[in-house]
């Protein structure tokens, strides 16, 4: 096992872990402090995967930005949210059992495709050509994104301006429609 | 070298996790981390298989414009959380569940 595992397995059982208490957490303001960790421990996931550039818009976007909204939309909303939260009691509901229930079997059916078809021997992947470690993936994706993906790229800016509208309509002041 | 397989299943976990965040909270902003968590195990897909796609570059390319949808979407979504939270006085979803009147 060299340090590269190590670190990867690291990161990996850290992202779990985090995630595992955030859903688990009955403290909104501790389930989303930790869910920076994980989005973090995310980007250095996304690191071994050999994609630079999307662990560093992870952690500028989601680490940045989601996570500044969220505790907006926490503050905004904040009394009655911590009122509802107050009772902690410890019995789990049947709404649990079917929750677990569902997210357990998801889980076995994802685990069972995944052992079951081995990805790595698959054509393309055996064909292609894989990024080298010393590759630089920046120069890869501004080319890509001006030349073969476009028009998916074109789309999103307009997507990007009618979200922007959305939201600012949405959360304006007056009830006028 | 990590196998791809580990990069599978560790989105696959983290899916299942968010999942569960989803099916079970009763807070309209954990129900939200449960789907950035089951975004983000999409966008964990999409990367690890994008090694293996340098001509094209699709697995990162796509990672890239799922992450931006992402972020567009919960801006939206916390938008539409506080105006639930100005006309209802809670963000439980399951106490939410009329219309217009």
């Amino acid at each position: 096992m060299n340090a590269e595992q190590v670190i990867f397995y690291f990161f990996a059982a850290l992202l779990l872990l985090s995630a595992l208490i955030v859903v688990t957490s009955r403290n909104l303001v501790r389930s989303i402090f930790l869910f920076f960790v994980t989005l973090f421990s995310l980007a250095a996931i996304y690191v071994f995967a050999l994609a630079d550039f999307i662990a560093l818009t992870q952690v500028v976007l989601y680490a940045g930005g989601v996570l500044v909204l969220m505790l907006f939309a926490f503050m905004l909303s904040n009394k009655e949210l911590l009122n509802a939260m107050e009772p902690a009691k410890r019995v789990f509901k049947v709404k649990h059992y079917v929750g677990i229930f569902i997210s357990l079997a998801f889980l076995f059916i994802l685990l069972q495709i995944f052992t079951e078809r081995d990805f790595s021997q698959l054509e393309w992947i055996k064909s292609g050509s894989p990024i080298s470690k010393n590759e630089n993936t920046i120069h890869l994706i501004g080319i890509q994104s001006m030349t073969f993906y476009l028009l998916p790229f074109e789309i999103l800016s307009v997507f990007l301006m009618m979200a922007l509208v959305g939201a600012a309509h949405l959360a304006r002041k007056d009830k006028k429609i | 070298m990590i196998p791809l397989s580990h990069f599978l299943i560790i989105g696959a976990c983290l899916f299942s996790i968010g999942l569960y965040a989803v099916l079970t909270k009763k807070n309209a902003i954990q129900v939200l981390i449960g789907i950035e968590f089951m975004i983000n195990a999409a966008i964990l897909n999409f990367v690890a298989f994008g090694k293996y796609d340098k001509i094209n570059g699709g697995g990162q390319m796509f990672a890239l414009f799922a992450i931006v949808l992402a972020a567009a979407g919960v801006a939206v979504a916390l938008a539409i959380i506080l105006n639930v939270y100005k006309h209802f006085k809670t963000i439980d979803p399951s106490k939410i569940d009329n219309l217009r009147n």
